[in-house]
Formats: structure tokens, sequence, C-alpha cells
């Protein structure tokens, strides 16, 4: 199994360690209810660096990161990131990502940990064009500090101006004595903050920097089950969850970032979601509340009023925020409306469940 | 870890605290600790007869979903309708507040099959 740079101190903190994708992660240091709680109130800390970083580069790295995506690259100016998707040929999705435009000739892809080998193959495979590709996955740690006071916590730490970093931007600059971190405002928590990359050595260095700066603020470690019910909240998509090989972003509600129009954006199998989109989806990821009291679970069957199925959960979780039991899932095109009457069978009972738009968390 | 002596317990980590012919039962500190944030605690067997390892009820944490066994044969006469809107008692106070069904003992012989505190503390390794 693999570690992070920050495994003796998650074990320090007395984190509960799992395997996931591979690596061995916190999923909780004290409770998922408080560590989620202290991130949309104040503000977190998770170590994410099992995240996967591709450095793309050369005179035709912008031809392979525009192939390779869904999403148009060149809406991007340098100091701007936006989340993609690797489409597949079968019309469904290797792995969504983060694309960073650091310059010229130069783009960053931030991948699913548990995607990494497979996402390496499938670009190289694909690298017709001759760019550049470097796995920095290995040396690269990465913390993720979220919520409302995250900028707070770390301007102490740095002279980089950040309340000027907009949303999906991101700089390089010295932060806690290191110089060159990359500093992103981006996350996966709905709650704000920013993501900060740097080399495995000063993992150590940044996260007592940051705790230092953070004590007034009540700065607190969080773990990936916090990062799960987060994300949810915001209705977010978890890659093996919501979206895999069989989905396609159009059917996850990820038309936003599948580029269809702009004659610019040539990206493999383009053709079959422009044909998917004219022909009309057959089925939708959506949103729904339970009504009814239980907790939704990945893989648990949705019916229709005479008790049919009509879809799958793909994620569900009891809202720390809202305390209220929420969920994800694929159901026909027909169910798939606002307002819809679903149930969700929990143990040979259909619970009644209403289809609701995301996010669940409206920030305040 | 928390494992008081005078209950005794079971190798799906239920604790049973014994009143003359009526039990007390719940689930261990090891138990809530293990499953996390507990968010609904679901009982319908209220007035059923069951036997010793049936299903009397099911437990959700935030990140799992556990059943609940009869530690021993029974009548579920009642359950603690308290956690209906204060699950996280299970997490705070397993052994007192958070206990969750009262059983008649229909045969006070399956007692000796539990396990007393040492034992439970083995099979946990505490």
């Amino acid at each position: 199994m693999k570690t992070t740079a920050f495994l003796s101190i998650h074990e320090a903190l007395g984190a509960r360690l799992v395997e996931f994708a591979g690596y061995k992660m916190p999923v909780v240091y004290s409770s998922i209810k408080e560590e989620h709680l202290n991130i949309r109130n104040n503000v977190g800390v998770f170590d994410v660096s099992h995240m996967g970083e591709f450095m793309v580069s050369g005179p035709h790295a912008h031809d392979l990161v525009q192939y390779v995506t869904t999403n148009d690259i060149d809406r991007l100016q340098p100091g701007a990131a936006q989340y993609s998707c690797l489409p597949n040929e079968q019309g469904g999705i290797v792995d969504d990502l983060l694309v960073y435009f650091i310059a010229k000739d130069r783009y960053l892809l931030v991948v699913n940990a548990s995607n990494i080998e497979k996402d390496w193959n499938w670009i190289v495979a694909h690298n017709q064009v001759g760019a550049q590709i470097e796995n920095e996955s290995d040396q690269i740690a990465q913390l993720a500090v979220q919520g409302p006071n995250a900028i707070k916590v770390l301007q102490k730490l740095t002279r980089v101006p950040l309340d000027e970093i907009e949303y999906y931007h991101f700089t390089y600059g010295p932060l806690a004595g290191v110089e060159n971190v990359l500093i992103s405002a981006t996350g996966y928590t709905g709650s704000g903050g920013v993501e900060l990359y740097f080399p495995n050595k000063y993992a150590k260095q940044v996260w007592e920097a940051i705790f230092d700066a953070g004590k007034a603020f009540g700065t607190e470690p969080a773990g990936l089950g916090a990062r799960d019910t987060l994300r949810l909240e915001m209705g977010f998509c978890l890659y093996g969850n919501d979206i895999n090989e069989n989905t396609s972003p159009l059917e996850a509600g990820l038309g936003w970032i599948t580029k269809l129009k702009a004659p610019g954006n040539k990206f493999i199998n383009k053709d079959f979601f422009i044909r998917q989109k004219e022909a009309g989806l057959k089925r939708k990821l959506i949103g729904f509340e339970l009504i009814d009291r239980g907790i939704p679970r990945h893989d648990y069957r949705i019916l229709n009023h005479t008790g049919s199925v009509i879809g799958r959960v793909t994620s569900g979780t009891q809202s720390p925020l809202l305390n209220k039991a929420i969920g994800m899932g694929y159901v026909d095109l027909e169910h798939s409306k606002t307002g819809s009457e679903i149930f969700i069978e929990v143990r040979n009972k259909a619970l009644k469940a209403i289809v609701q738009k995301t996010p669940f968390y409206k920030q305040a | 870890m928390n494992i008081p002596d005078k209950l005794k317990f079971t190798r799906e980590h239920e604790w049973v605290r014994i009143e003359g012919d009526i039990a007390f039962v719940g689930i261990t500190d090891y138990a809530q600790g293990e499953l996390g944030d507990i968010v609904y605690v679901e009982i319908e067997s209220v007035g059923q007869n069951l036997q010793k390892d049936d299903v009397f009820g099911t437990v959700e944490a935030v990140k799992a979903v556990s059943e609940l066994f009869m530690p021993i044969s029974g009548e579920v006469l009642a359950l603690n309708d308290e956690l209906e809107t204060q699950p996280e008692t299970v997490n705070s106070d397993p052994y007192k507040g958070g206990w969750m069904i009262k059983i008649k003992i229909f045969d006070s012989k399956e007692l000796d099959q539990l396990l007393d505190a040492d034992a439970y503390k083995l099979l946990i390794g505490a």
C-alpha cells in the first residue's frame, strides 16, 4: 500500500486509516459530522496527496490536452483551471480531472488516485501529437484547506494576496517558507478555500505552519469521510460512484464541461456525444431527498410508484448540515424532473423520495 | 475503551444488561466507535418474539449500515424512543442512554453463552 508524506502526522493524530485507491488514508480523525461542520463553518485541512498529477508540456501540449478532455481549454487564460473529463471511446468516462493552464505549452492535469495508472496509459496511448508527459504523482503533496476561514489562516503564511485569486484560478508563490507552492482557489466542498501543491519533502513544514497559523480559527484536520459528505451536499460527482466508464458526461449533468459547439475543441468520441445530445438522453443523474426515514446507499434500487426499477442510487448519506437523507442516482428520463416522486428500496421497503436540484447545500 | 464488568456481551458487539427475566440490549463502545456518527436507529420488532441471532433492527451511521442481532431469544417489549430524535446518544452514552431494546427473556440458559467483560475484551483486543 502506498502512503502520503503526511502518514506519520495522521498516525500521531489518531486518525482512522483505511486503504483508499491503494493509499493508506485518514477516513476520520474525530467524527465525520464534526469535521464536516467545521469546514462549513470554519476551516479544515485534508491530505489529498493521493491525487495524481501529470505535467503535459512542449509545443504539442495544447493539442494533446484538448484532444483527451471534453472541456474547451481554449477558454482558459494562463493562471486559470477548469473541471473536465477524459471521455472513453464507448461514450463513458475514463476519469474526471482538473486542468491547470500554467503557461503556453504547459498544463497540469490532476486526476483521481484510483485512476492514476489507467489515465496515464490512456493519455500516453492517445498522445499521437508527441507532447511531453511526466507523472509527478509520487513527488507532489497536496493539501485542501477548505472553509470560510481558510483564506484568513493561509494569508498569515504568504505575501501572495489570496483573496485576489478568483475561483478556479491559481498562482505560484511562497507559502510557509516554501517557494513556488501552487495555490489554487479550488476544492471539492462548496465552502471555499484553496488547494496547495508542493514537493513531498515540505509536507511536515507546511502542515505545522497551517495548524500554528490556524489555532485561533479552530483549524482541524478532516478525513475522506467528511470529504465525501461535503461533496455530496454539493451534488459533486465522485468517480467510481456517480460516474464511470459506462456513464456519459451528458447523463451525469456534466454537459457544461462537454463543449460540443466549439469547432476548435476536437476530442475523443465527440461525435458520439453530439449524436447522443441530438437523440435525447434516456437517463439522467439526479439528486434526491428522502421523505421517509432511512439512508440511501450506493447501488440501492430506485423504484417508481408501482415498484418497477427505474434506476440505481450512486451515492447517498445523511447530510450532516441539513440533517436529511440525500443521494444521487440515475433514473429514466421521465422520472428525472425536479419534484418527481420516486422510491428508494432500503431493506425491502420502498421509501418515498423527491427529486431535487443540486446543490443540496446552498451557501449562505 | 469502556467495557463495564456488570454487562454481558456478544460476538456481534451487543451488550446485555440482565434484570431478573428482563434484559436491556444495546451496542458496545467498540461498536459505536467502529460505526462512527450514528444517524438512525431503526427498530420495528417491538411486540415480536424473536430467536437468538435474529435481526431486531438496523443502525445507520454516516458511512456504514449494520444489522442488530438478538443476543438471546425473547419478546421485544419496548424500544428506546429517545433514539428516534437523538440517535447520537448511542455514540456518546452506549451503555446507558443508548440502550436500544428491552426484552422478556425466554430461556435463561441462553445467558450462559454470552461473553463476560474479560472474554469480550479478548475478542476486540482491548
